[in-house]
């Protein structure tokens, strides 16, 4: 065999390069945390930058337990495809250990595949369609701070019992509005209510929903159920009132977040019913955490999926400490079954379990907007009505039908 | 209550006003970009952003300077169209005497660039922007509850765009601009100055772009995608039209908005398509547009 200059300078190039690789497999391993969420669209201010700012607030928190954490980011745009293929690049070529935030919950079904198939950690904050935890299940997965069951059950149930009986919805014309209003409308069903009609919308991309206003309007129906998030609630909520159907029926956002109540201002939304799991002056707790992350994001305060990002990570680095950051890096369905024995326990959501299926039975809170002589300061919007215990705010075990649960 | 189509008529007459309020502001869009298009052959893919700074340009005034809706009606579509007339003058100008796709290419990225600006300065919630305290309030029409603002709206928009069709179609200004397009060089030799004409006319053309941003600051919030919302619409209505008619792209303007609202009724999940499906026939039947002239 000849030896060539070519052969000769890669032998060089690999023997220069040895040291370099041991040193690296020496020393500590790194977590990577990847937040894929919308950063430019309709869901930009419900998650995007805060959301990355409450991980990164997370990691700084938990400090160096002996392994390294990087948090890095990514806009999905709300669309599957772009998502799936960041996803891939990200297990693939960037070496990301746990996926987080994913709202839009056409995109987050679409990526539940994807973590399954290459048995990464996948933690679901933004997105809301309850088949997450149920017929889509994945033992890769936990659902962090609300689904839309348990929107519906405390937000509609509420609605129902003030004598909302006859409902007209408009509807995302997507996986979660359409599993929204499902979830609504059975749960209208069982209160003895009834459902008059409902117009889904296209989504992303429709500004306008004075046509759908205006048909609701006609229904006769006593509340309007909006069936949608982020800033088409805004719009819709705003041109409800300009079309007069806040005079003759009542408003039910069936998921809105204080990001959208900024927005829309307290005189438009004042006396608004709706549901979280986190509000910042809930109590000393929350109030602390939102005290260390504001002047990190003092335009966009924390709602319940900035602290779910928090509490998510937080809760996933002190299991990778407890079973050691190699093994959870290689295994992701047993990274996450130790996550599920763990007891969790953070200043957002106090001491909550998560179930079998992946849910995380967090307390739902259903708030009232104050009215602006209420509010005595900045983001000061709500009364707490009433708080469901995580135990009972979400889908039974067995009603999921998700495929590892042996009834 | 009477029923048209199985659809209780003041439904209808409802959805059929609304129709003709987002009809207004695709007949004042795609009236712009016809404008330029007759006159310049450029295919203006900036004109969503121009609208969206005239929105922006209106609130700025108001949170800034103070300065109310109504002057802003003048003013923010003169901002911007001698923002539009130096982008002329500098960048696309060096264009005309390449082929139609360069123009576009340029345009969409001016878009990109514009648009990205302002997002990464104003986020892109979106800012609130009031209705004039005249203009608060509704009507009750009988059939339905008519926000006095969208009337306001309509009647605007009929005005405007039957001004600039007059302007251009009935004065000696016009004929002078129609007979740039047809042979410069003549007109020229005439003693007008020509190249001062056509950054005119696009200036004029960015101005009723910004106008109709004016116009739907309070109706929509005021944020950076406020045009890639409306420009694929307003394409599809400027070749459904016929390119350059300026007519047609008043009458199809409104016609879409219609059609569209419409389909809302009967199957809302299209309503973001119909536009489009109503551009393949026609251009299957009549490639040159409803109201294109033969070449």
């Amino acid at each position: 065999m000849t030896i060539s200059r070519r052969t000769l300078l890669s032998a060089a190039a690999a023997s220069s390069a040895l040291p370099l690789v041991r040193a690296r497999a020496q020393g500590a391993p790194t977590i990577k945390i990847g937040v894929l969420n919308d950063q430019s669209g309709p869901y930009t201010n419900t998650g995007g930058v805060t959301s990355v700012i409450c991980t990164k607030q997370a990691v700084e928190e938990f400090g160096n337990k002996g392994f390294n954490v990087e948090v890095i980011s990514a806009d999905h745009q709300n669309k599957p495809d772009l998502a799936v293929s960041i996803v891939r690049q990200w297990f693939d070529r960037d070496g990301v250990d746990m996926l987080l935030d994913v709202p839009t919950s056409s995109v987050a079904l679409a990526v539940q595949g994807v973590v399954k198939e290459k048995n990464k950690v996948y933690l679901n904050v933004g997105a809301a369609s309850a088949a997450l935890t149920g017929e889509q299940c994945s033992p890769n997965f936990i659902h962090w701070c609300y689904d839309t069951y348990m929107l519906a059950k405390s937000t509609g149930g509420a609605m129902v019992k003030a004598g909302g009986t006859s409902w007209y919805f408009l509807t995302a014309d997507y996986a979660f509005g359409k599993q929204l209003q499902s979830d609504t409308t059975a749960l209208v069903n069982a209160a003895g209510g009834k459902v008059m009609g409902s117009s889904a919308y296209p989504f992303p991309g429709t500004t306008d929903f004075s046509s759908f206003l205006v048909q609701a309007q006609s229904s006769g129906a006593k509340v309007l159920g909006l069936c949608n998030a982020g800033g088409d609630t805004v719009n819709s909520i705003k041109q409800a009132n300009e079309f007069g159907l806040n005079k003759s029926m009542k408003l039910a956002a069936m998921l809105m977040f204080i990001t959208d109540v900024h927005a829309l201002g307290l005189d438009v939304a004042q006396g608004l019913n709706l549901t979280e799991s986190f509000y910042w002056n809930l109590n000393d707790r929350t109030r602390a955490f939102t005290n260390r992350v504001k002047p990190k994001t003092p335009n966009n305060w924390p709602n319940m999926i900035h602290a779910g990002c928090y509490s998510a990570t937080l809760h996933y680095l002190k299991t990778c400490a407890d079973m050691g950051a190699a093994e959870a890096k290689k295994d992701g369905v047993a990274t996450v079954n130790r996550m599920k024995k763990m007891p969790v326990d953070d200043d957002c959501f106090g001491k909550t379990t998560i179930r079998e299926d992946g849910r995380n039975l967090v307390p739902a809170y259903l708030f009232q907007v104050k009215t602006p002589a209420e509010s005595k300061g900045p983001w000061d919007y709500y009364k707490t009505v009433v708080e469901t215990p995580g135990n009972e705010a979400f889908r039974p075990l067995a009603d999921g039908h998700c495929y590892f649960i042996k009834a | 209550m009477f029923m048209i189509f199985g659809i209780p008529g003041p439904l209808l007459f409802g959805q059929l006003l609304l129709g003709l309020i987002n009809g207004a502001f695709y007949a004042m869009l795609s009236l712009g970009l016809a404008v330029i298009f007759g006159m310049l052959n450029i295919i203006n893919f900036a004109h969503g952003a121009l609208f969206m700074m005239g929105a922006f340009v209106s609130w700025m005034l108001l949170t800034y300077v103070g300065i109310g809706y109504f002057p802003s009606l003048i003013l923010a579509p003169l901002i911007v169209g001698i923002f539009g007339l130096l982008l002329e003058k500098t960048i696309i100008s060096r264009l005309y005497k390449l082929d139609h796709l360069y123009g576009l290419l340029l345009t969409f990225g001016l878009a990109l660039v514009i648009e990205g600006l302002f997002r990464n300065a104003y986020g892109s919630s979106g800012m609130p922007y009031r209705i004039p305290s005249v203009l608060q309030g509704a009507t009750n029409l009988g059939f339905m509850y008519m926000p006095n603002y969208r009337g306001w709206v309509v009647l605007v928009a009929v005005v405007v765009c039957l001004a600039t069709w007059a302007i251009i179609e009935k004065t000696s200004l016009g004929a002078t601009l129609r007979a740039a397009t047809e042979n410069a060089p003549l007109v020229q030799a005439f003693g007008v100055d020509v190249p001062r004409l056509i950054t005119l006319t696009y200036a004029g053309g960015v101005a009723l772009a910004a106008f109709a941003g004016v116009l739907a600051a309070p109706i929509y919030s005021v944020n950076p995608n406020m045009g890639t919302n409306f420009i694929n619409t307003v394409f599809a209505v400027v070749v459904i039209g016929g390119m350059g008619s300026i007519m047609g792209s008043i009458v199809t303007g409104f016609a879409l908005g219609v059609i569209e609202g419409l389909t809302k009724v009967f199957y809302p999940q299209a309503s973001a398509t119909v536009v489009f499906l109503v551009m393949v026939i026609v251009l299957l039947t009549r490639p040159r547009g409803l109201f294109g002239k033969a070449a």
